[in-house]
């Protein structure tokens, strides 16, 4: 399969009052052609950071883009101008944000907030554009779409602008979708209908996904592949099976002990990772989660551990698989731990 | 089986580097940013504002000027000295003289009394009112709430001038009349705001705390709730000032104001306006010295708001 | 919708109430009779005369007919100028007041408006710290420091426009800019703040991320959201217009209704202070009306349930 997204050591940073913060510190992936990958980590973890820069969304100045290339179908996005850029968003990628309350303009009508893309892009004349719109509304499952498309966003409930934010970002076809929380401000049954609309839409048109989420819970649903971020770096990817059967990283270990599972125990706690994420305006020196680690040793303080790969498909970002890293396993027990 | 890629990496690693040492509390907690309270973190924002610091040393050198030149300058703003009239700034009159051959220096400065004085008076009683109607509307809420705004709403309707006006139509103008009359409508914006600020305030957990430990309503209203809504009242203070300031400049200016022989800048103004053309200076300085208190009462409150405000700062 | 326009109906009502009594009873707690003043006359004179205006009556019944009489718009006769009726002054006078106010709410707001968003859409370059100079600078000037300076300026030094009236269009120039300055720099602050908060509101990254341009993203989508306040604050302009224009018609020598209101407040003619007061707030308060009503229109969030607009 065709890669699609390929990105490369990308370093993102934004000024702040006190500081440089690191928001994204190399990261590299890509995505194939129809394939669904989610981001998962934290709030403050570059994910979405990461997602903006592949937009070009983040402002610059306070935001910088220190290093990396984004190559999507052939072109770097990162050397694109501005007026280039916007010929590929909406058009060739599309997106969806995390509110739906606030992501659409609360003083025009739905159906000119679809329209706006499709004139822009595929060049379409106003009515074609609402004979489109009205297919897109029907299709991201809108009832009497031939009505509502005059409506304002306030006629809408959260799910239903959610989907409306669906039908804009796929007006056009997008090649890729990237999609940015899209469901955590929603109520538990209509994230539910959500993502089943999301699925059944990438059968349909093949879309690749980039899912960015906190929710471990709705990766299993959605995707074919799981990145998970901390402290603004990749810690370890992975397929689906890979990530949920076999974690390596002791995050993902703790980010899935702390979900709660069909298969639990009655008795059996929750398990929480403790503490809070480094502050990345004075980056770790080594390992960004030793601190939270039970599993940590002296070297995770000083060095960055390097990037390992397990299988073909699955990679992580940890000392625990340096072969020097076994043998104290067996002998320093529990009591070095603090 | 796979570990070779690493080995390298950290090739010159001892074994003892790789000895466990786990979770560490006091580096996880570790915060790197410095942390303000919120009185340093507004008094911070304020002073690294160059314009707004700009506007209170001129505030300070106004108001001490106001205060003091008059004192020291051996004219004084009422005696007439008809040899001398309408002289050009110099080192005798600084400013130069006006038609009656007063002194327009210490006329300028007694004008900055005048007008500091009015803006400060009407100012503190539209907060004292504000905060008496605003506070009751806003803790108690409900039909109480619901009558007071609407009384307020139909008094803001009513324009202020107007008011204004009228009453100096049917008082003697003096600096009372003109006190009374910026206060009869000037609270309404001022009530508003604290209510705002304390419905907002009110249901927040410490407010709820006193009042579980049987503390009275208005207690809780002017202990707790008052210096937490201080922000936007203190902006919303300092901006009423150059307003004031401006009514009693318009009303003296038409002559519903300040009586002479008492100076003030919207008088000396209009007489300037006269003269503009053979002895601009009577122009000059009052025009000059009231745009300069305005700008500076003005530019600092825009400040202190920023100061409050952070999310408009960024 | 209905609701809301009729709840706002009965407050500007209840404002106009308010005002007309507190003006009628302002205008007869002056002590003495207001005819007093006239020259010499004789006793009977002066009851003929009070029975002619109707002052004989009990204070209720004069209250009365003050209403009746306001119901059919007929705001009475000037005691000083030969008992001409007030209608006929505020006629005369109005239109040119009206002409120069209407110039300036357009100027005020058009202006306004450019300079805000040339600051927001700029927001921390030159050009937006250029804008927001002009407009401190602009606040800081009162009209009755304003004026006289453009005056001396540009019509007696440069002799570019006529010094006074509003014979020729060229004479509008200087009395609309002394009278819109403060408001342009008023209405400009207030669109730059508002439109770089709408700017960084979530629909503006929608819009963004569809691949519209920035100048596409400010004009469709951030100004129609950042003139809901100026929408607001239309009602106020109107006021500071006619504060101004008491002002500038002086400054300009323009025998405009600001001009006429002055006088008749010197002169003391209580009938013409009460005629052009009411005149006056029924105008502004039906502006503010106007104000109320345009911003359901702008906003299609109909705000029922908000009491006041924006504080």
């Amino acid at each position: 399969m065709k890669t699609i997204l390929d990105v490369q050591d990308l370093s993102v940073s934004f000024d702040v009052y006190g500081g440089v913060v690191q928001a994204v510190r190399g990261v590299s992936f890509s995505v194939k052609e129809g394939e669904a990958v989610a981001i998962v980590g934290e709030s403050g973890s570059g994910k979405s950071v990461t997602a903006q820069t592949i937009m070009r969304l983040i402002a610059t100045p306070p935001g910088k883009i220190n290093r990396g290339s984004i190559v999507f179908d052939g072109q770097d996005l990162l050397s694109l101008s501005e007026k280039e850029m916007q010929k590929v968003r909406g058009n060739k990628i599309g997106m969806i944000f995390q509110d739906p309350m606030t992501s659409l303009n609360p003083t025009m009508t739905v159906g000119k907030q679809i329209m706006e893309g499709l004139m822009k892009h595929q060049r379409l004349s106003r009515s074609a554009a609402k004979k489109r719109a009205i297919e897109l509304l029907s299709m991201v499952g809108i009832p009497h779409a031939e009505s509502r498309i005059s409506q304002y966003p306030h006629h809408f409930s959260g799910g239903m602008r959610q989907r409306v934010v669906i039908a804009i970002a796929l007006a056009c076809n997008p090649a890729l979708l990237i999609a940015d929380e899209p469901t955590t401000a929603l109520d538990v049954t209509i994230q539910a209908q959500i993502l089943r609309l999301m699925k059944d839409l990438q059968q349909q048109t093949k879309t690749s996904i980039i899912l960015i989420t906190h929710d471990l819970g709705i990766v299993a649903d959605m995707c074919d592949r799981v990145i998970v971020m901390y402290a603004g770096q990749i810690v370890e990817t992975g397929t689906k099976r890979e990530i949920f059967r076999n974690p390596q990283h002791p995050y993902t270990k703790g980010l899935l002990n702390s979900l709660p599972r069909l298969d639990q125990a009655k008795d059996e706690p929750l398990v929480p990772i403790y503490g809070t994420p480094p502050d990345l305006i004075k980056p770790p020196q080594g390992c960004g989660f030793c601190s939270r680690c039970d599993e940590a040793m002296r070297i995770c303080e000083t060095d960055v551990p390097e990037m390992t790969a397990i299988s073909d498909t699955q990679t992580v970002r940890c000392w625990l698989q340096h072969v020097r890293a076994r043998p104290t396993e067996m002998d320093s027990g529990k009591g070095a731990s603090a | 089986m796979q570990q070779e890629i690493n080995l390298n990496t950290a090739s010159n690693a001892s074994p003892d580097r790789f000895m466990k040492i786990g979770r560490d509390p006091n580096r996880a907690e570790r915060i790197e940013r410095k942390s303000l309270t919120a009185w340093q973190d507004i008094r911070y924002r304020l002073f690294a504002n160059k314009l707004a610091m700009f506007g209170l040393y001129l505030m300070i050198a106004i108001v001490l000027m106001a205060i003091f030149a008059p004192l020291f300058s051996h004219y004084n703003y009422f005696s007439n000295d008809l040899d001398h009239t309408n002289q050009a700034p110099s080192f005798k009159h600084w400013f130069g003289t006006d038609d009656l051959g007063r002194d327009m220096y210490v006329r300028t400065w007694k004008g900055a009394q005048v007008s500091l004085f009015v803006g400060v008076v009407a100012a503190l009683i539209d907060l004292f009112i504000g905060i008496v109607y605003g506070g009751i509307m806003g803790y108690f809420g409900g039909k109480v709430d619901e009558i007071m705004n609407r009384i307020a709403e139909v008094l803001y309707a009513i324009p202020y001038l107007l008011i204004v006006i009228l009453l100096l139509v049917v008082m003697p103008p003096s600096l009372t009349t003109i006190i009374v009359a910026m206060s009869i409508t000037g609270w309404i914006n001022m009530a508003w705001i604290v209510r705002g600020q304390i419905m907002q305030l009110k249901n927040q957990e410490y407010a709820l705390a006193s009042k579980a430990l049987g503390a009275g309503s208005f207690r809780i209203i002017f202990r707790h709730l008052i210096p937490n809504a201080m922000g936007p009242i203190l902006v919303t203070l300092t901006l009423t000032v150059p307003g004031a300031m401006f009514t009693e400049a318009f009303l003296s200016f038409l002559g519903l104001g300040v009586q002479s022989p008492v100076a003030s800048w919207g008088t000396m103004i209009n007489d300037g306006v006269k003269a503009m053309t053979v002895y601009p200076w009577r122009l000059l300085f009052p025009a000059l010295f009231l745009s300069l208190s305005m700008f500076a009462f003005n530019v600092f409150g825009d400040g202190l708001r920023d100061a409050f405000d952070p999310k408009l700062k960024k | 919708m209905i609701r809301y326009i009729l709840n706002k109906f009965i407050f500007m009502f209840l404002s106009l109430f308010v005002l007309v009594t507190a003006t009628f009873a302002l205008m007869n707690a002056v002590p003495g009779s207001p005819l007093q003043s006239e020259k010499a006359t004789t006793e009977q004179i002066q009851k003929n005369m009070e029975a002619y205006y109707g002052l004989d009556k009990p204070l209720i019944q004069q209250y009365g007919l003050y209403l009746k009489k306001l119901a059919q718009f007929d705001l009475g006769i000037s005691m000083k100028k030969r008992f001409q009726s007030v209608n006929k002054m505020i006629s005369q006078s109005f239109g040119y007041s009206l002409r120069l106010g209407i110039v300036s709410i357009i100027t005020s707001v058009l202006a306004g408006c450019v300079l805000g968003i040339i600051a927001a859409m700029y927001h921390r370059k030159f050009l937006d710290n250029l804008a927001m100079v002009i407009a401190v600078i602009g606040l800081a000037i009162p009209s009755m420091v304003m004026a006289p300076l453009l005056q001396y300026l540009f019509s007696v030094k440069l002799r570019m426009f006529p010094v006074t009236g509003l014979k020729e269009p060229l004479a509008y120039v200087l009395p609309t800019i002394a009278l819109s300055s403060v408001s342009i720099a008023f209405i400009a602050r207030l669109i730059r703040a508002t439109m770089i908060e709408v700017l960084h509101a979530d629909f503006i990254k929608t819009a963004k991320a569809k691949g519209l341009g920035g100048h596409l993203i400010v004009w469709r989508h951030a100004l129609r959201n950042s003139m809901l306040p100026v929408v607001t604050y239309l009602g106020y302009l109107a006021a500071n217009v006619i504060t101004g224009s008491v002002i500038i018609e002086q400054i300009f020598a323009i025998p405009g209704m600001g001009k006429f209101f002055v006088q008749c407040v010197i002169d003391r003619d209580y009938p013409l202070i009460m005629g052009t007061t009411i005149f006056y707030a029924v105008l502004l308060i039906a502006t503010r009306f106007l104000a109320d009503i345009a911003y359901v229109l702008v906003d299609p969030r109909i705000r029922i349930s908000a009491g006041k607009v924006g504080g």
